[in-house]
């Protein structure tokens, strides 16, 4: 049995005290222990922000990458071997920024990955410029008048896109968004768990009492999860009231269930030398 | 003949002072997104913005290769730009500095230099911009933050000149000049505003033979980087070289503008000499580095060594000539790098200095020293040991080991 000791490092988070990704933290440890996942099987991959330097503070094999690009990599781990259990964090300025393209190329492919956006709506590790997430209006160091543009909408990107399992976590609800991440991680196919993540320093709109004046459990109403139109009309929900919880799940092949190469078993364990291609090289050469 | 100016002394990082050079230069569009240590340049010139201190379209762009591309075709209407950036912003930039250079468009960026990935790392080395010196660009590596100010308004200048329609990138050392404080003297914004005036475009001939500004023009409409295929293609490459080439002298030119109204110079504009004259040993090197070793050269001098420094200003067009003639009658050279060309002979400046030196008739002794990548401080300390390796040289009459890491573990 793996427990919460057996993912401490030496080191101890830097972030600012009572940032939003302590508790995320906890509970990507929780989850990895709820669903017992040995350290050795499992990989956490990051871009650059704040959030990103969680794989320095887990005791599993991590990779801290470039900014904008946890999903390239963690999709090259995945071919390679996936019997591994692929997680990739990041914030909302490396994933929905910077990295979107590959946001919506790991959606539309359903390779089997969870997605954990730290979502604080504000660069923090630059110190507090505008996200693709920003508010229309917030004011900034870099926009100081305000964000003229409209914000991305992940939620509502990941149910056209074709992802499927959309859910929304919030830093305050940890158990909550520790089951988000255990249902995540044991869904066959890509997983977007986006986090309403408080950043304490340099988002002074988008605090604690702001999201818990507005969150509410799509699990105490009667959503359906297997509505894509349902789940498009709660992803238009971010103002007074904010769903939190799954949005839509759905079963689908997932892209390594189309490679034959590793159905059964992964390329790392492929023994190449067995393999005879001189019928091969008798046809083409 | 104009006269120095008054000039106003402020307290400013490297960073502050290239936002206010900004601020003066009279800059139309300005697309940029934030990478440690260059963020309060954008961060200062937002502030500019809002408070109504600049007339500028200031744009936040999602990521580095957004904000050239903007700023690309933005110039490429005729209007005045700038962007900064550093490490992976720069690189991720990389396929539209070409584009760029090769559209003839004078884009200005700032670049605070930063050590590329992996493992992370946020710290000074010059591997970020060494790698782009190919990419037809005017390169300008500054000592300290008051040449960091009057570099961004030459740039404009040498980068605009209707004969040259070159992009050019003004380096500064992260953290060690981006973040560090020094007085800077500003001159009035009046004064910069009339030096850098308002951007020429010169005409060109359309697809129908008539003379029309370059500049996408809807009025006079030409097209820009089409495709060129094997038949037109090398001699487009050549006309940027003749540019590139032709730009010494138009940094000179520019560089004896700017000095004439602020008092100040930085060598000939292309490379600046410390007691070379009469030198027997003398370092090369680019960057804040260069403020090092000329108090070790002082030093040295002062117990009768003859030690000397050649600073490389512009490193792009690489002023070959004046690195010859400056260097003399110098016996042994050490070349410093902050960046190292893998799995080659050494750093591109030292590359650069030996490839340069084949032409002289009585080579000097030339080695190598790669230091300071990923931020690993350079104390004077270490440059002793440098020029007390080159008097070795000069003793045994022979070059043991071109190229070291400088303050190795080992
Ligand atoms: C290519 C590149 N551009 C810019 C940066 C600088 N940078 C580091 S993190 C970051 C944004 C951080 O915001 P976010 O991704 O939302 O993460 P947070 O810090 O808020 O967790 C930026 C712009 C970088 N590391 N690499
Ligand atoms: S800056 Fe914001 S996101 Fe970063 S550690 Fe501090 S509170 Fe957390």
């Amino acid at each position: 049995m793996v427990t919460l000791n057996d993912l401490k490092t030496i080191g101890q988070p830097n972030w600012c005290p009572g940032c939003g990704n302590f508790p995320i933290w906890h509970a990507l440890k929780s989850a990895i222990v709820e669903t017992n996942l040995e350290p050795h099987n499992v990989v956490i991959f990051s871009g650059i922000g704040c959030s990103s330097k969680m794989p320095h503070w887990i005791n599993t094999y991590g990779f801290h990458s470039i900014h904008g690009r946890p999903l390239p990599v963690a999709t090259g781990a995945r071919l390679a071997n996936n019997n591994l259990t692929v997680i990739a964090v990041g914030g909302d300025g490396d994933g929905y920024g910077i990295g979107i393209g590959h946001f919506i190329h790991a959606m539309r492919r359903n390779i089997n990955i969870t997605y954990i956006v730290t979502n604080n709506q504000v660069y923090g590790l630059t110190t507090g410029q505008t996200s693709p997430t920003s508010d229309k209006g917030f004011a900034t160091k870099s926009t100081p008048t305000g964000v003229i543009e409209m914000p991305i909408n992940p939620i509502a990107l990941a149910v056209t896109t074709g992802s499927t399992y959309i859910s929304r976590g919030f830093s305050k609800e940890m158990k909550h968004l520790t089951k988000l991440i255990v249902e995540g991680v044991k869904h066959e196919g890509f997983a977007l768990i986006d986090v309403l993540q408080p950043c304490v320093t340099f988002n002074r709109k988008n605090t604690y009492e702001w999201f818990s004046e507005r969150v509410y459990k799509l699990e105490e109403t009667d959503h359906d999860v297997t509505d894509k139109q349902a789940a498009f009309q709660k992803s238009l929900e971010f103002n007074n009231r904010i769903p939190i919880g799954l949005f839509y799940k759905e079963t689908k092949p997932t892209y390594e269930d189309e490679l034959p190469q590793i159905k059964d078993i992964p390329l790392i364990k492929h023994r190449i030398e067995d393999i005879d291609i001189r019928a091969l090289m008798d046809e083409f050469v | 003949m104009a006269t120095i100016t008054k000039q106003e002394m402020l307290a400013l990082s490297g960073d502050e002072a290239i936002a206010y050079a900004v601020k003066q230069s009279d800059v139309d569009v300005i697309a940029a997104y934030p990478i440690t240590p260059q963020t309060i340049i954008v961060e200062r010139i937002s502030d500019y913005v809002n408070n109504g201190e600049m007339d500028t379209e200031f744009v936040c762009t999602e990521s580095e290769h957004s904000a050239i591309t903007a700023c690309l075709t933005a110039a490429a209407m005729g209007v005045r730009t700038f962007t900064s950036s550093g490490s992976a912003g720069l690189a991720l930039m990389h396929e539209i500095l070409y584009v760029t250079s090769g559209c003839r468009v004078p884009v200005v960026m700032a670049i605070v230099n930063r050590a590329l990935s992996a493992p992370l790392n946020i710290h000074c080395d010059h591997t970020d911009s060494m790698v782009e010196r190919d990419a037809c660009w005017i390169q300008i590596y500054v000592e300290n933050s008051q040449e960091a100010y009057d570099s961004i308004i030459q740039a404009f200048q040498i980068a605009e000149d209707p004969s040259i329609l070159l992009p050019a990138m003004v380096m500064l050392d992260g953290f060690i000049l981006s973040h560090t404080l020094e007085n800077i003297c500003v001159l009035s914004n009046e004064v910069v505003q009339k030096f850098v005036g308002t951007r020429q475009i010169p005409l060109v001939r359309n697809h129908e033979g008539k003379l029309v500004p370059f500049k996408l023009d809807p009025e006079n409409p030409i097209t820009m980087g089409p495709v060129s295929l094997p038949n037109f293609y090398l001699e487009q490459k050549r006309q940027q070289e003749e540019a590139i080439q032709e730009s010494t002298q138009i940094i000179k030119k520019v560089h004896n503008k700017f000095a004439e109204i602020s008092g100040r110079r930085y060598g000939n504009g292309l490379i600046e000499s410390y007691h070379l004259e009469d030198a027997d040993i003398a370092i090369i090197c680019i960057g804040s580095t260069a403020g090092t070793v000329k108090t070790v050269v002082d030093q040295l001098r002062a117990r009768g060594t003859k030690a000397g420094l050649l600073r490389i200003r512009t490193y792009r067009p690489f002023p070959t000539q004046d690195v010859i003639k400056a260097l003399g009658n110098v016996k042994a050279i050490a070349v410093m790098d902050r960046s190292h060309s893998f799995g080659s002979q050494g750093g591109p400046i030292f590359h650069e200095i030996r490839h340069t030196l084949y032409e002289v008739p009585e080579r000097p002794y030339i080695t190598n020293y790669i230091y300071g990548l990923g931020g690993r401080d350079m104390p004077p300390s270490l440059l002793y040991e440098i020029y007390e390796d080159l008097e070795k040289i000069l003793k045994i009459k022979r070059v043991e080991n071109p190229v070291r890491f400088l303050g190795l573990r080992e």
